[in-house]
């Protein structure tokens, strides 16, 4: 990847996280931590890869993307945003009454392919998406983004078996490994670990990837449609609060709005790390 | 007189899927694991290439169910009433009924005349479950005819269905040639001006017995075959309390939320009259011969006779 182009997309993440921030700080309420640590992969997907056209959000050989983890909907809300398929105002009324966004992903929703939300279901129907597309022979891909604490519904591994079953090589899950999830550390309340011997044991091909980083973000994906026959999972290491230094790793953060003053701070320091980008 | 002929309408449903594939080329089946069961196998046999069995992992076929929706595809996601509508409930709920996709339950092996495997499979809490989702529809067909007649009715229709078939041969008493079958429309069997028995699938022959029986006995009973529980048709049922008083309801299912609960929620909000309720009270089943099991819970003529017996003369 060139230097430009990924300056370019760390200032859209830039702008992605400070829509997090705005949606989460408005709503009163939200998932800053997950969502931040899922902005620059979405970012990756809507500015750099995905086939997906603002104007026509059904189009029917875009590509698709669930987001399984679907409480970070702020993150893919604010990453539609950026990308066109609404006005950036409405992150402004997020989980308000009468708002188009929900709290979590709504089908209704321009650019949204599923409704989700209820852990361990959005990567079932991205394997149908899949299927759907192998039968039709169509060309399109499927991406569905799972977090690492998700993976502990039992429907997770159905729907691996599943993919692995139809060689669903157009489907890649990434599976977002911040470490926490609500009650603590992945490995202090009922650990999934070790994640990618899992995934492999189950008949995908696992890649690595560095979740803050364009050129490991852009090197998995790469390496992901060289893949047939074998669904793909990228497990990405990334930071829960990411960007946001008193958000950075504390768990806290997972269900939890800023005020006021946080608010504040933190669009500061992204509006910081903006300037420095684009300066 | 003829002898009446008889078939399970998991075995029309199979049947039906086949014979219906070529007409509909979007439509897909998935099962988990139960096709010789559920009589997907018959389709399967004929459309390998448009089947596709999950495996014994019926929340994940609801959502891949789902996904397929979203992508254009009819996919008919089948199984046991207790695992699609029990095991699966909340993916349906959310991955199906939420985003209201064009997702078809077929749901075989409903109630207790599953018989011999026991309570574990008898699910008599399906419709109760359906019911509760915003937009479900809810088909209960009552024999070959209408069950296959549901079957293509459920593809032309855009959105989640719920189709309810049964294990044990039920007898065909709707004639080919001039059924019609409209969701939401309950038909009139019978008429007759002293009681409505208000039956639903495989109880609606034995609710039309009942009134050969009580016929003889100077009671003129009608009878309504609700084959969709939702949307309810509540017109005809309304209708019926006026003219006839009593409402008796006869289902294969829990009389808590099922067609007896859906009669006394329309009839207590439009037309207040006494309801009574055979179906299966609130407690499980148990292993046993199909027809004996039905006999021992009462969803038999003699029973529905001896019950209307009972109550009709004390509401007049």
């Amino acid at each position: 990847m060139d230097e430009l182009t990924k300056k370019q997309l760390q200032a859209a993440a830039c702008r992605v996280r400070m829509g997090v921030v705005e949606g989460t700080y408005h709503a009163k309420s939200g998932h800053p931590g997950g969502s931040l640590s899922i902005c620059d992969v979405l970012t990756y997907l809507y500015f750099a890869k995905l086939h997906v056209d603002p104007k026509q959000p059904d189009m029917l050989d875009r590509d698709r993307l669930v987001l399984s983890k679907g409480h970070c909907a702020p993150a893919l809300y604010s990453v539609l945003a950026q990308r066109g398929f609404f006005p950036t105002e409405e992150l402004q009324h997020l989980r308000h009454i009468g708002a188009l966004l929900q709290g979590h992903p709504c089908i209704h929703i321009p650019g949204v392919d599923m409704s989700s939300g209820s852990l361990g279901q959005g990567i079932s129907a991205a394997c149908g998406m899949a299927l759907a597309a192998k039968i039709d022979h169509a060309a399109y891909k499927v991406y569905a983004i799972l977090g690492d604490g998700e993976i502990e519904e039992g429907q997770v591994w159905e729907a691996a078996m599943f993919a692995s079953q139809y060689q669903l090589d157009t489907l890649v899950a990434i599976v977002d490994n911040n470490g926490l999830q609500i009650d603590g550390k992945l490995s202090d309340v009922c650990s999934p670990k070790p994640i990618p011997e899992k995934f492999e044991a189950f008949g995908w091909h696992v890649i690595i990837m560095d979740a803050h980083d364009f050129d490991s973000i852009d090197a998995a994906f790469q390496e992901a449609e060289t893949i047939v026959k074998k669904p793909v999972a990228i497990i990405q290491k990334s930071t829960k609060g990411k960007g946001i230094s008193f958000m950075e790793n504390q768990v806290g953060w997972h269900g939890k709005a800023p005020n006021k003053d946080e608010y504040e701070k933190a669009m500061a320091e992204l509006s910081a790390q903006l300037n420095e980008l684009e300066g | 007189m003829a002898e009446i002929q008889k078939k399970a309408t998991r075995e029309s449903y199979g049947e039906a899927l086949r014979d219906l594939a070529e007409k509909y080329p979007k439509l897909v089946v998935l099962d988990a694991d139960l096709a010789a069961a559920t009589k997907t196998g018959i389709f399967k046999k004929a459309y390998p290439e448009r089947f596709f069995d999950c495996g014994i992992a019926e929340a994940n076929m609801m959502g891949v169910a789902a996904g397929l929706a979203a992508s254009g595809k009819i996919p008919f996601a089948s199984t046991f009433a207790m695992f699609a509508a029990g095991r699966a409930y909340e993916i349906v709920r959310n991955s199906i009924g939420y985003p209201h996709l064009n997702v078809k339950i077929g749901a075989t092996h409903a109630g207790i005349s599953v018989g011999e495997d026991g309570a574990t499979h008898q699910c008599n809490e399906d419709i109760a479950l359906m019911r509760t989702i915003p937009g479900m529809t809810i088909l209960n067909p009552a024999d070959d005819v209408e069950a296959k007649a549901a079957v293509e009715a459920a593809i032309q229709y855009e959105g989640p269905v719920y189709l309810r078939f049964g294990r044990l041969a039920a007898p065909i008493f709707n004639d080919p040639l001039t059924y019609r079958f409209t969701i939401g429309k309950g038909i009139t069997l019978r008429d007759g001006d002293d009681l409505t028995l208000v039956a639903t699938g495989l109880m609606v022959s034995e609710a039309l017995k009942a009134a050969e029986q009580l016929e003889t006995e100077g009671i003129h009973a009608r009878v309504l075959n609700i084959h969709t529980i939702k949307p309810l048709d509540t017109e005809l049922i309304t209708k019926a309390a006026a003219e006839t008083g009593l409402l008796v309801t006869v289902e294969e299912h829990s009389i808590i939320g099922g067609l007896g609960g859906a009669v006394c929620e329309a009839v207590a909000e439009n037309q207040p009259v006494l309801v009574v309720r055979i179906g299966v009270k609130d407690m499980y089943g148990h292993s046993g011969p199909a027809v004996d099991l039905l006999q021992e819970f009462g969803l038999c003529a003699d029973n529905i006779t001896t019950v209307v017996k009972k109550r009709w003369k004390r509401s007049k």
